[in-house]
């Protein structure tokens, strides 16, 4: 069974790609860029952090261009004053909802948020910032999960579960008051299952898991889902 | 069982039931067991074999009949004679007089009449009137009749084309065409094909999907197989909230009662259908109702939503094509199928055909739940169904949608009840709530209340609806303490926006309603607040005012 093509309209450029190609990736494929901050490839796209958001054309709603499959004749807009605002304000609600301050986090210079504050000119907060005081956990021999700088993008959970395959983290709690914990919300060093194989700290997005003593930008491989799966198919 | 036997069972009943002269049907839903229902139906009991009438008179428990304020009720047929907060000393007079002497006692019955002459019965049509508890009446009442004209005289293919003929749109909310999700999901492939029923009502002071279980649970199960036949499902889930322990229970007994009268099972009515029907409890998150938080719940995850596509029609349940209903829906699937789509498209208005229940509460003379046909103004619903304000108050808004429903100010009750117009004036027609303010009530802080709630019942998957809604309830926090600032209504304006236009699911979706209703209905109200640190109710800086008294 061949797999058809789809062709459609983002930007105004016309892009054909296979049948079932996420906006996302159809985008990439032709070089157009949308910010992603929740999306990695290589997991389940999880459509939470909305920074991905898209217009198409004939409908009033946004769609997350990770969730979301191309249809012949879409028109997708990746760019707009509209979708620029509301980017900022994905980064603004993400900065004031835990503490974030970046000159003493061990991710600074090498976190996707703070990048991605500087390309959308994100220079000031709206919103009253939000000082939590949440629980750091640092029990285990080497990784440690500071939730006060949390953005909930479950990057963590999906890759423990999905590649790692042990899936020993996971939520609690609903709304603002969701967290991330390990195994039935023990403490980390308490856990039977967890590998130490530390993909939570090489697909954070930002400083909440890390490696005890050593540089983010060192621990990081954002390419460690997509890599191991590749190397899984051959 | 064949087809044929129910009609015996129908006729046997109907035999069985006109041997009594008198019929007192006491209600005995979750509105009137806490005022003592099941002490009055006892007492009735007792009272009919005192008088030496039980054989003449058949005292049965039934469901709500929408008067819930004035519980327990109890109707005495024929002539539907409705007595009101009955006690159980007055039970005694009540079949002497009645019963025994043929005189009603007018003082003790229910007195307004426009509760029920503007309300139009399909859906409840059997609430108050047969037994829940007991097949045979809802088969007396041409219950299951529908099922067998599907499966003796119909195609699939045919009973969607009738429901599509209906014009009947979900009443979940979103009043999605119901033919067009069936066709849809005829259409899928994949199989095994599921179907959830929703009766996960979470809103506060919504209890029409409650009340239709405890009162017609039939019609539901029926409603279901008649949808299990059209679009070729196998098996069926009744997810509801943990909450109504009496509508669960009342459930269990429908879905036995109907197994052992093969009406659910691998060979329905011997003719080779197969459809089975388990119940699914929620654990009383509000987020659940969403169709694919729901799906992520039965199938035993964490109740988040995903997003949409693929749509459930082709993915839903274990990724096979599922159909999400929500029960008021279904339930008018029986009257549909047995009186025809022309004959329900004659109710309501041409692009909203039918009726729909309504939960009527707050400031308001006659609470309860009402069915009414879909373009029924607002001011009849509250002035004429409701009877208007109590205490001589002010009538001040309506909430119409539940929690993330729209506060709609005097100038719009004569709008017409339908989806696209509840829409355009910023409300949704959302589960059903219609909640009346009075001039007692800040909107303000009735924004807050209701942000509040959502705040609290955000699943936390997305960014607007989590984190968005986290700082609109910190700035309302600061508006009703005398901190506001007039930037904060701007910020209330433009996080609003986004939170409306970027959350993932329909909970976030809607749940800014409130906010921007009362902004753009009430806004002097908060300009008042900023401004003057004034709250004309009274309701709002109440711990300022306390902290100055102290000084």
């Amino acid at each position: 069974m061949s797999i058809g093509t789809t062709t459609l309209k983002i930007d105004g450029i016309e892009v054909t790609v296979p049948e079932g190609t996420t906006i996302l990736n159809a985008a990439k494929a032709n070089g157009i860029n949308i910010p992603t901050l929740c999306y990695l490839e290589g997991l389940t796209p999880w459509g939470g952090c909305r920074i991905c958001m898209v217009e198409i054309h004939g409908t009033p709603k946004l769609f997350p261009a990770c969730a979301t499959p191309v249809n012949t004749g879409m028109e997708v807009i990746t760019q707009s004053e509209k979708l620029r605002e509301y980017r900022k304000m994905v980064v603004q609600l993400l900065l004031s909802e835990r503490t974030h301050v970046c000159s003493v986090c061990v991710a600074n210079n090498a976190c996707e948020l703070q990048k991605l504050a500087d390309e959308l000119g994100v220079d000031h907060v709206m919103f009253e910032r939000n000082w939590t005081s949440q629980e750091i956990d640092s029990t285990h021999k080497s990784l440690v999960i500071d939730r006060n700088r949390c953005i909930l993008c479950t990057r963590c959970i999906r890759v423990c579960d999905e590649i790692e395959g042990v899936h020993i983290l996971d939520l609690k709690n609903r709304g603002k008051d969701s967290q991330i914990i390990i195994d039935l919300d023990q403490k980390w060093g308490d856990s039977d299952y967890c590998t130490s194989c530390g993909k939570c700290a090489k697909v954070c997005p930002v400083g909440a898991i890390y490696v005890e003593s050593e540089a983010l930008s060192e621990t990081k491989d954002k390419h460690i889902a997509e890599f191991i799966l590749s190397r899984r198919n051959r | 069982m064949k087809p044929a036997d129910i009609q015996k069972i129908a006729e046997h009943e109907v035999d069985f039931q006109r041997a009594y002269k008198h019929r007192i049907n006491v209600c005995t839903s979750s509105g009137c067991v806490p005022f003592g229902a099941l002490k009055v139906l006892k007492a009735f009991e007792e009272a009919v074999k005192e008088f030496g009438v039980e054989k003449e008179c058949k005292v049965a428990r039934t469901g709500c009949v929408g008067t819930c304020s004035v519980g327990p009720a109890v109707i005495i047929e024929p002539g539907d004679y409705l007595y009101q907060s009955v006690t159980p000393e007055k039970v005694r007079e009540i079949v002497r007089d009645h019963i025994v002497l043929g005189l009603p006692m007018k003082e003790n019955l229910y007195s307004n009449e426009a509760f029920f002459t503007k309300q139009q019965r399909i859906v409840l049509k059997n609430a108050g009137k047969i037994d829940p508890h007991r097949v045979e009446d809802y088969i007396a009442m041409g219950g299951y009749s529908a099922l067998v004209k599907c499966i003796t005289r119909m195609t699939p293919q045919g009973v969607i084309e009738e429901v599509k003929d209906s014009g009947l749109r979900g009443r979940g909310g979103a009043g999605f065409p119901t033919g067009q999700k069936w066709s849809l999901v005829a259409r899928a492939h994949g199989s095994p094909k599921y179907i959830v029923a929703n009766l996960d009502e979470g809103d506060p002071g919504v209890f029409a999907n409650r009340t239709l279980a405890e009162a017609d649970p039939h019609s539901i199960i029926e409603g279901m197989v008649i949808a299990a036949y059209a679009v070729g499902a196998e098996k069926g889930y009744i997810y509801i909230r943990a909450e109504y322990p009496l509508a669960i229970q009342t459930l269990k007994l429908a879905l036995e009662q109907a197994r052992v009268l093969t009406l659910l099972g691998d060979n329905i009515l011997e003719t080779g259908l197969k459809f089975n029907i388990e119940l699914r409890f929620g654990a009383g998150a509000f987020v659940a109702g969403e169709e694919t938080a729901i799906l992520a719940s039965v199938e035993g995850r964490r109740a988040n939503p995903r997003p949409r596509p693929p749509y459930p029609a082709n993915s839903g349940l274990w990724g096979k094509p599922t159909l999400i209903q929500n029960v008021e829906t279904l339930a008018n699937i029986p009257n549909i199928v047995h009186y025809g789509g022309e004959w329900f498209a004659k109710y309501g208005t041409p692009r909203c055909t039918g009726t729909k229940c309504f939960s009527l509460t707050g400031k308001i003379n006659n609470p309860g739940l009402i069915e009414v046909p879909m373009g029924i103004t607002l001011r009849e619903v509250v002035f004429d169904i409701g009877g208007g304000i109590p205490d001589g108050r002010k009538f001040k808004a309506v909430l119409v949608g539940g929690p993330s429903g729209g506060c709609l100010p005097e100038t719009l009750l004569d709008l017409p009840i339908d989806y696209e117009a509840l829409t355009r004036v910023g409300a949704i027609m959302g589960s059903g709530g219609i909640v009346v303010i009075d001039d007692q009530s800040c909107m303000v802080d009735t924004a807050k209340f209701f942000t509040d709630f959502c705040v609290e019942e955000s699943c936390g998957r997305c960014n607007p609806c989590r984190a968005g809604l986290a700082r609109v309830k910190e700035i309302f926090d600061g508006i009703t303490k005398g901190e506001g600032k007039m930037e904060d209504i701007t910020t209330l304006e433009k996080s609003s926006g986004y939170i409306k236009e970027a959350s993932l699911c329909g909970l976030g979706q809607t749940a800014p309603n409130p906010v921007v209703t009362t902004l753009r209905y009430f806004r002097e109200e908060y300009v008042e607040h900023v401004v003057e640190k004034k709250c004309r109710a009274g309701r709002c800086f109440k711990n300022l005012n306390s902290e100055a008294n102290k000084q």
